[in-house]
């Protein structure tokens, strides 16, 4: 049995501890927003936010993560700064086949909570685990940019 | 592509159909789509591959326009939303005509069947090669237009007064003297008419929503996580499945012992097909890790022994013979017997994986009367003949429930993914979610052929050719999809744009040799066929520019004086890109131009040399004449997405072969431009009256060689071979 606190609400889930905290949250707690895309830590198509940092879920073995607060893409909406994360993304029309955008918004959801001051290397370095294969980074970029922008913390 | 779309002659070999059933209730109005005038050798070649994909090709009645009674707007959308935003470009083209706004629209995905959605382009329902906007752009909005005819002669009869009095406007009917009636009060009445003899399209002036941007109707769902792809299904009593294919092409399955695959918990099943074995559980990671654990014995077959340098090999042994000619103009024997100058280059471009960041998923369920297939795809007719012939079923049994697409490029223009998920349905009493993993996806693709292309061309005195030999080597994507190659021989997707370059030659033969590494299975891959021969022809002639000593730009200007529209696009972009001023030492630009998918579309990437073979791209220009704009916002998403898309092919991507066996598993392998990698992207779209073009592979196609020109310009080195990494070049 695994202890799992995810958006808020804390589960117990009948799984072993080495199982990927991806699945848990795919096709056990059925929350699906958060994607699967390779597995091996290497296109941030399953990134979430552990205690406000964005992790791999996809490596995260879910036996590490009790007494941790997870939080997923269908209620990061709650927090404001990332309402304005996702209505960047609608005003830039970032997303294609949208796959990737649920990872791709957690990253930089991360990125404009943690830090005071960004530029265009930060977005290289925060957004650099997540692949877009529809290649939809420049409209990415100035997404962040414009809501750096918008909260004082864009520093060119 | 100059036809205008809006003319008397074309009006007429449409009909319209119109129909009112008691199921549905409300105005329902479609279009006969139009039999498909062969234009080009190429193009007629498609037209004699009709018959293999079954009589029930005709000219198809399609694109249903339905108003209800609460005055929403039902339009069943021929093609699927893969992320290219032709959900919008749809709904805008009925909108349009129709006099409603966006919102009011609601779009359904087309269940199969050819008779109704047959691309006339493509010659069978699918979404691909670029022709999206093409198909539906006249016969959506005339569609739209003839319901808003027979609403507004119904409003004027309830008024008594005449049509031409009334205007409809917002969803409603407008009367002369202020009256107003909206459309969901009007569509019984309207049901009964005729339809009208001539309806008239709005002239691109009137347009009020078209060539607008408006925001897609599908990224809301795509920002919060609600979007629902094929992998994020669960469907009652349903358990996933995934599986591990023979890792050589054609072997199979000897033996399975299974033991510890059924002692891990969650697991249910293991299946053994012919060339692979599943296992269905109750979770995904349960899955993957049972097939890490089963000890199958392989029959690895007839293709164990094959890898790429052999493939490579046996392509430029085949690029020195002729083959089967696809193109003659002229004499291209005797103007190179006769030349001042021969000059011959080898392009060779590589197997290619699509690796949409969705691996491939279908959830199936097969009972005793009925199966259903939960599944993105590209071409749904096909997934049901597949199931249809798995299962014993007629074709009227499987029903296909079409799903948003997660990235496609071509992958799911295939249904191999699909017949697997079926034959595992098939063993099993519940429905199942396959999901392939990564590795699974990318060692069992549909590759991008690997092609070589040879060209010899014949100078004259002023560094000009009077023509040029091509000859074409690969596999036939054409030969295997439609199960042969047309009377001719010609796999008319492998030749195209060799055998209609843009530049004027007096003498042109293109041969198509066909070399088969059978191990390999192949298919279309964003921008199919334009991409391979736009790389060979812009790689050349500007090879054949600099030997003359003459800029590439003016140098292809000189060959085009015949194409305006080209000339057009290629002033615009030096413009642009500021092509004429002096760069500095170690930086250089490259270009590439091409007539493609209906569009016209010309690149320029300008680059530092950062020390030996480091690439650090400063510019990247691009202009697009792609006619009437439908949605700018989604014109400029796809040339800039499908641009990078083909830069990262043509900087790192390579599939390669080892003893039978792919060797490229994850993206670690198959690496993608990053962010900091990957440069913005100047999207220039041109004011144009031309009939739409496509957009979708436009920029694909032309990245490569503008890129591999740019190389060129700032190293002095002269790259033949895809991807740049191969010779060494890395990005910084
Ligand atoms: S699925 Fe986790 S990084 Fe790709
Ligand atoms: S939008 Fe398709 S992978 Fe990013």
């Amino acid at each position: 049995m695994q202890t799992v606190k995810v958006n808020n609400q804390t589960h117990v889930v009948d799984v072993p501890g080495d199982m990927p905290l991806l699945w848990v949250l795919r096709d056990i707690l059925k929350l699906t927003g958060t994607k699967f895309g390779c597995g091996i830590a290497q296109c941030g198509a399953c990134t979430v936010h552990m205690d406000g940092q964005p992790i791999r879920s996809c490596v995260l073995p879910v036996g590490d993560v009790s007494g941790r607060e997870i939080t997923t893409i269908e209620a990061i909406g709650e927090q404001p700064l990332a309402q304005k994360v996702q209505r960047a993304w609608l005003d830039h029309e970032v997303a294609q086949c949208g796959y990737c955008q649920s990872g791709q918004i957690m990253s930089a959801v991360a990125l404009l909570a943690n830090n005071n001051r960004i530029d265009d290397h930060a977005i290289d370095q925060a957004m650099a685990g997540n692949i877009c294969r529809c290649a939809t980074y420049t409209r990415i970029r100035s997404a962040i940019q414009d809501v750096s922008e918008s909260v004082g913390v864009w520093q060119p | 592509m100059s036809d205008n779309h809006l003319t008397q002659e074309s009006a007429s070999r449409r009909q319209f159909l119109k129909g009112s059933t008691a199921a549905m209730g409300g105005l329902m109005v479609g279009a006969w789509l139009p039999p498909f005038a062969p234009k080009s050798a190429a193009a007629a070649a498609v037209a004699t591959q009709k018959g293999a994909l079954g009589d029930r090709f005709a000219e198809g009645f399609g694109a249903f326009v339905r108003v209800g009674h609460d005055g929403r707007v039902a339009v069943i959308s021929p093609k699927i939303e893969m992320g290219q935003g032709i959900h919008t470009g749809i709904a805008m083209m009925v909108a349009e005509e129709l006099e409603v706004g966006l919102d009011q629209i609601d779009l359904q995905e087309a269940p199969p069947d050819a008779d109704l959605y047959t691309d006339t382009l493509l010659q069978f329902q699918a979404t691909g090669g670029s022709t999206s906007t093409r198909y539906t752009w006249e016969p959506l909005r005339r569609a739209g237009a003839t319901a808003r005819m027979l609403l507004v002669e119904a409003a004027a009869s309830v008024w008594k007064v005449e049509a031409g009095q009334c205007q409809a406007r917002d969803g409603q009917v407008l009367g002369p003297d202020g009256q107003a009636l909206g459309y969901g009060k009007l569509v019984d009445l309207a049901a009964t008419y005729p339809l009208p003899e001539t309806v008239e399209l709005k002239q691109p002036e009137a347009f009020r929503l078209i060539g607008t941007p408006a925001q897609r109707l599908d990224t809301p769902a795509k920002v919060n996580g609600e979007a629902k792809f094929t992998i994020d299904l669960d469907v009652p009593g349903m358990l996933i499945t995934s599986a591990r294919a023979c890792p050589v092409y054609g072997g199979t399955v000897r033996q399975v012992s299974d033991r510890a695959a059924r002692a891990i918990p969650g697991v249910k099943d293991v299946v053994v097909l012919e060339n692979a074995v599943a296992v269905t559980a109750t979770n995904t990671w349960a899955c993957f890790e049972a097939l890490k654990a089963l000890d199958i014995e392989w029959d690895y077959g007839a293709n164990r022994e094959l890898n790429s340098a052999r493939v490579g090999e046996k392509l430029h042994e085949a690029s020195r013979r002729d083959g089967v000619v696809a193109a003659e103009n002229g004499n291209i024997d005797q103007s190179l017997d006769t030349a001042a100058t021969q000059f011959e280059a080898v392009y060779e471009q590589p197997f290619l994986s699509h690796s949409p960041l969705e691996p491939m998923t279908c959830v199936a369920h097969v009972q005793a009367d009925g199966c259903d297939l939960w599944v993105g795809t590209q071409v749904p007719g096909l997934a049901q003949q597949t199931a249809a012939s798995i299962t014993g079923l007629s074709p009227e049994q499987i029903r296909i429930h079409n799903q948003w697409i997660g990235g496609a490029f071509g992958r799911r223009l295939d249904f191999d993914f699909i017949t697997q998920a079926v034959q595992i349905a098939s063993k099993v009493d519940y429905p199942v979610k396959l999901t392939w993993s990564r590795e699974e996806d990318m060692t069992h693709d549909m590759y991008r052929p690997r092609y070589v292309d040879r060209m010899t061309a014949a100078i004259g005195d002023d560094g000009y050719p009077a023509g040029w030999r091509h000859r074409i080597a690969g596999g036939s994507i054409i030969a295997r999809y439609l199960g042969g190659l047309p009377d001719n021989g010609v796999d008319f997707d492998a030749v195209e744009i060799a055998v209609d370059p843009v530049y004027h030659l007096d003498d042109l033969k293109v041969h198509y040799i066909r070399e088969e590494p059978e191990v390999v299975p192949i298919s279309w891959w964003r921008g199919v066929g334009v991409l391979r021969g736009i790389y060979a022809v812009e790689c050349f002639i500007d090879e054949l520019a600099h030997n003359a000593g003459i800029d590439p730009l003016t140098y292809r200007k000189t060959l085009l004086q015949h194409r305006p529209r080209v000339v057009a696009a290629l002033e615009r972009l030096a413009e642009q890109s500021n092509w004429g001023d002096p760069l500095p030492e170690g930086r250089g630009r490259g270009l590439a131009v091409g007539e493609v998918f209906g569009s016209v579309v010309a690149t320029v990437v300008e680059l530092s040399a950062v020390g030996d073979k480091g690439i650090r791209i400063d510019r990247l220009v691009t202009v697009v004449d792609c006619g009437l704009v439908t949605n700018p916002t989604s014109v400029k998403a796809q040339m800039e997405g499908g641009t990078l898309f083909g830069l990262s092919a043509a900087l790192f991507n390579e599939i390669e072969i080892e003893q039978g066996q792919v060797q490229q598993e994850n993206f670690h392998e198959y690496r993608q431009l990053r962010m900091g990698e990957a440069p913005s992207v100047e999207v220039d779209v041109m004011p144009s009256a031309e009939a739409p073009g496509g957009v979708g592979e436009a920029g694909t196609a032309l990245i490569g060689p503008a890129l591999v020109n740019a190389v060129h310009a700032a190293f002095g080195d002269r790259v033949r071979q895809l991807p740049l990494t191969r010779s060494g070049y890395y990005i910084v």
